[in-house]
């Protein structure tokens, strides 16, 4: 490529004035080949370029469509998913990712029998040991090719197969990391689709999402938590000695072998309980059927009381209503001791003007015309007055208040009567009679 | 359903045919003998027709009922053929004005065939082996003629085909066909001035194409009937004759019968060696009842046939002069037909032309190892393309309105940083034409100016460079004087080069801070120039248009 002078003139264009292109040649091309189908096209069709290129466009994406590739083949591997498998030795081909070797990285367990054999033709077709000595390797670099065959072997026998997928663990899902922040659904999804490859029965129950309804998750968990799993650990096992001459050195692998499965299958159903026992103290779904049903326990308590709420609430009410009472009389009583007393204390008053006025009277009356004896008259004036009892005090104070010129005469008439009834002795009030 | 369309290659000497295999592949058909380039003969015996290679070797025996180059004749005046070249084989008789072949049919029937029917039975041979390779009846054909075919011929040659049910939908050239087959094998990154030269058996056919973004312009074309494959067959003929008369003092040549027999031979012997480098040669009773058994090598061959491959330089330098251009103008020389195997040819050409031209032949790795198939490839991949469409679009596609077109007399172009001009659209650039150029390393502030621009050759004398003088001549003197006197002779080296010369200013745009340039030129049919400046990175767009 050739590179531009730098910018001399102004930004943007400028047209040379009169500057034309030379007289063109006519001349005919020549129809052939698809640049002139595309040319006679445009011209036909008054196309534009843009036009034209998006028709064209338009035309090789109809193309890709419909082009029939093996559907299979857009799924294996494009190339070596893991450059350092070309250096395994073949000798420990059981360490090597037999998927990846096959070209199957992506599919793995989900491979079917016709995949595993069509993706072993092609790994064959570029690894076979008489095609890479064409680019220079020596004959003897085969350890690929023998973990190829290797993995083409194991892969499509139905009894090694399981036993390698158990152990295939790069097609497990790891859980999401704790504390993490995730969506539970994305997160937890594959890890229970990959742990789902071991399960012995078949009608298995996905993990859903938020609609799920109480009864899906918790068929969900049951299951998990009844998992059945057919994993072994066979794969892993030390190789046992094929010699018939150490029968009890291959007796003592053999246990050994027993031994380490077991316990990895232990430790694998628990890792699995751990699992699922996580996933469920995470599930949102759970935390809210749980706090519903607080909520709904909480309501039927509620109506379970009812009755015995109505009583204490007739109760408390009713307690209101006598202390509201009781207060109203407390209340009432003291205004009543207030009026008593005041009506004590007017009668006294009223008695003791009464009292005064009988007393009085006589005075006001110039003692009847015996001034001289005005001393025994209000002395026995007083006498009467201390003796009568209220009612006739007020009834005596009224009739003097009546008829003042007849003092005598009601006083009199009083003593007599206290007289009368023993209250005086007629010698004290001898004046009056 | 019928079958594809499939491209016929339809020569003096062999024919060829190819059809596009669902893979969407080029295949060569080979006939029932297994021959991809089938002898265009035939041949009567008896009651019996052979076609091919089996015709061909009834040239000895049976020349007289064996009819060879007969294409040329296709419509034309008895007048205007050439017999001479059908002088072994049965020969040309005028049959109502137009030429015709007599043969012997059974019981001494004599046959009149007129060229039409010769042709006829020909494409039907053709056809019936295109039909068994593929397995479905063909019906519809794209066939290869000469550039200096007249529509007569065409006329001709369409009824020829018709009458044996296969209808030629196309006529493609030669040349073009063969240089599409070139392309879509070898994909141009960039428009080129082609020579194809087609070297058949009898005739050859030279055509300079101009590639413009795709399109394929003639510039010009040359033909020569009288020079082949069959002229280097016949210095070899004379050759192995002289050793074969020295030897045993009978001229073989003077028999017919030997001169067939020697001619099969010396073709064979010609074609082992363009691939290896020696040959044997041997003929059971050549003449006068002696046997001829020789070798020869390649270096001889090629003195031997010296010659006759000068001329075939000659022609290609002439077809180049004829289309007005200089050797430095051409990129390129594909060579095509049976005698592009010589690889003579190719090292001569490679010797004549200046190191820019690129000599495709089956030597070259970017070309066919089959020269003498392109031509039905092409026209295989032509009839692929065609097969889109109807009768009609082609026809409406191959109106003079879309096929003439204006071509643009000089350059447009650039001018880089260096103030050199940089051709962009080059001349016999036939439009509209739209091209984009991308410069993704460029950045910052530029100037495009666009130029119309010439070139001219510079001549100029290289002197050898003055010899060092050795600082201490602790050698031998002779062995110095020696290698001095070979200096000497050579001679001063004539430096030819192509250089571009601006001519008028058209338009400038400037653009400035750009990371990544598109350019698009775009000269619409009414000859607009319409210049486009787009960056890159911000999509912005400065235009210019004339």
């Amino acid at each position: 490529m050739f590179e531009l002078p730098p910018l001399s003139g102004s930004v943007g264009a400028t047209v040379e004035s009169g500057a034309k292109l030379s007289p063109s040649a006519r001349r005919p091309i020549e129809p052939v080949g698809k640049f002139f189908l595309h040319h006679a096209q445009r011209t036909l069709r008054n196309h534009t370029w843009s036009e034209f290129e998006k028709i064209e466009a338009e035309k090789n994406v109809r193309n890709v469509e419909e082009s029939n590739v093996d559907p299979d083949e857009l799924l294996f591997d494009t190339e070596l998913a893991d450059e350092s498998l070309l250096t395994h030795d073949a000798r420990d081909w059981k360490t090597a990712d037999l998927y990846a070797a096959m070209g199957l990285s992506k599919l793995r367990y989900r491979a079917s029998q016709q995949q595993i054999i069509k993706a072993h033709r092609k790994q064959v077709l570029k690894y076979h040991p008489d095609k890479t000595s064409a680019s220079g390797a020596s004959l003897d670099q085969d350890g690929f090719f023998k973990i190829i065959q290797k993995a083409y072997e194991t892969l499509t026998d139905s009894n090694k197969r399981p036993q390698y997928d158990s152990c295939d663990f790069e097609a497990d899902v790891a859980p999401p990391k704790k504390g993490a922040e995730y969506d539970f659904y994305e997160a937890w999804a594959p890890v229970f689709a990959s742990e789902a490859r071991f399960s012995k029965k078949k009608d298995i129950p996905v993990l859903g999402d938020a609609t799920t309804s109480k009864e899906g998750v918790e068929k969900f968990y049951s299951f998990w938590h009844r998992f059945d799993s057919w994993r072994t650990f066979e794969f892993l096992d030390e190789e046992v000695p094929d010699d018939s001459s150490n029968r009890d050195h291959k007796r003592y692998i053999e246990r050994k072998n027993k031994a380490a499965r077991d316990k990895k299958k232990t430790a694998d159903n628990a890792r699995l309980v751990k699992l699922v026992e996580r996933a469920m103290s995470e599930d949102p779904r759970i935390k809210l059927f749980k706090e519903e049903e607080k909520k709904e326990k909480e309501r039927k308590k509620w109506e379970k009381e009812a009755g015995s709420r109505a009583q204490a609430e007739a109760k408390a009410k009713a307690d209101a209503e006598a202390k509201a009472k009781a207060e109203a009389d407390a209340v009432q009583a003291a205004s009543a001791k207030v009026d008593k007393k005041k009506a004590k204390e007017a009668a006294k008053a009223a008695k003791k003007k009464n009292k005064r006025s009988i007393r009085n009277a006589p005075k006001d009356a110039d003692y009847f015309g015996d001034a001289d004896k005005s001393t025994v008259i209000e002395e026995q004036t007083g006498l009467i007055v201390d003796s009568l009892d209220d009612e006739q005090l007020v009834s005596v104070a009224e009739k003097i208040k009546n008829d003042a010129a007849s003092v005598k005469t009601i006083l009199t008439e009083a003593a007599k009567t206290l007289s009368d009834a023993g209250k005086l002795p007629a010698s004290v009030v001898s004046y009056y009679l | 359903m019928s079958g594809p369309i499939i491209g016929i290659a339809f020569g003096n000497t062999s024919s060829s045919i190819a059809y596009v295999n669902p893979k969407n592949d080029v295949d060569v058909i080979a006939n029932q003998d297994g021959e991809r380039s089938i002898p265009s003969v035939l041949s009567y015996v008896g009651e019996d027709e052979y076609h091919g290679g089996q015709a061909l070797q009834q040239l000895v025996r049976n020349p007289k009922n064996t009819i060879i180059n007969f294409r040329d004749f296709i419509g034309l005046p008895f007048s205007e053929c050439d017999t001479s070249r059908c002088s072994t084989g049965a020969p040309v008789v005028e049959i109502d004005g137009k030429a015709g072949f007599v043969v012997k049919r059974g019981d001494d029937v004599e046959e009149k065939l007129t060229i039409d029917e010769v042709v006829s039975r020909h494409l039907k041979n053709l056809k019936l082996a295109a039909e068994d390779y593929i397995g479905q009846t063909i019906s519809k054909s794209v066939l290869a003629i000469p550039t200096n075919f007249t529509d007569a011929q065409k006329t001709a040659l369409k009824e020829a085909a018709k009458s044996v049910d296969l209808e030629i939908v196309f006529f493609i050239n030669e040349p073009s066909s063969a240089l599409l087959a070139h392309v879509e094998e070898f994909p141009l990154d960039k428009d080129q001035n082609v020579v194809v030269a087609d070297f058949g058996g009898v005739r050859s056919d030279a055509a300079v194409i101009a590639i413009r973004n795709g399109i394929f312009t003639l510039l010009a074309t040359e033909h020569d009937a009288k020079l082949g494959g069959d002229n280097l067959d016949a210095a070899l003929i004379d050759f192995f004759a002289d050793d074969f008369e020295k030897k045993n003092k009978s001229n073989p040549k003077k028999n017919a019968r030997s001169l067939a027999k020697l001619k099969a031979s010396a073709q064979l012997t010609k074609k082992t060696l363009s691939n290896v480098t020696s040959a044997t040669i041997s003929i059971d009773s050549l003449a006068d009842g002696f046997d001829y058994h020789s070798s020869i090598n390649r270096m001889r061959y090629e003195l031997v046939a010296n010659k006759v491959i000068s001329q075939f330089t000659a022609f290609i330098e002439k077809v180049i002069k004829k289309a007005d251009l200089d050797t430095l103008d051409i990129d390129s020389v594909l060579l095509v037909g049976g005698t592009a195997f010589t690889p003579k040819l190719a090292t001569n050409l490679e010797f004549i032309f200046p190191e820019t031209v690129d000599i495709l032949s089956p030597l070259s790795k970017n070309a066919s190892n089959n020269p003498n198939e392109l031509t039905a490839s092409g026209a295989a991949s032509q009839a692929e393309l065609l097969s889109a469409y109807d009768a009609d679009e082609l026809a409406q596609s191959l109106e003079p309105i879309i096929l003439n077109t204006p071509h643009l007399s000089k350059h447009i172009g650039l001018v880089d940083a260096k103030g050199d001009f940089v051709p962009v659209l080059l001349a016999e650039t036939s439009y509209p034409v739209k091209k984009t150029i991308t410069l993704k390393k460029a950045a910052g502030d530029f100037t495009i100016a666009v130029y119309e621009g010439e070139h001219h050759i510079k001549e100029s004398v290289l002197e050898p460079a003055p010899k060092e003088e050795k600082s201490a001549k602790t050698e031998d003197d002779d062995e110095d004087d020696e290698s001095d006197w070979s200096d000497e002779d050579d001679e001063p080296e004539v430096v030819r080069e192509k250089h571009y010369k601006l001519g008028s200013k058209l338009l400038e745009l400037g653009v400035e801070g750009v990371k990544g340039l598109e350019l698009i030129f775009n000269v619409d049919k009414e000859g607009v120039l319409r210049v486009a400046a787009r960056d890159l990175k911000s999509n912005n767009v400065v235009k210019g248009e004339l």
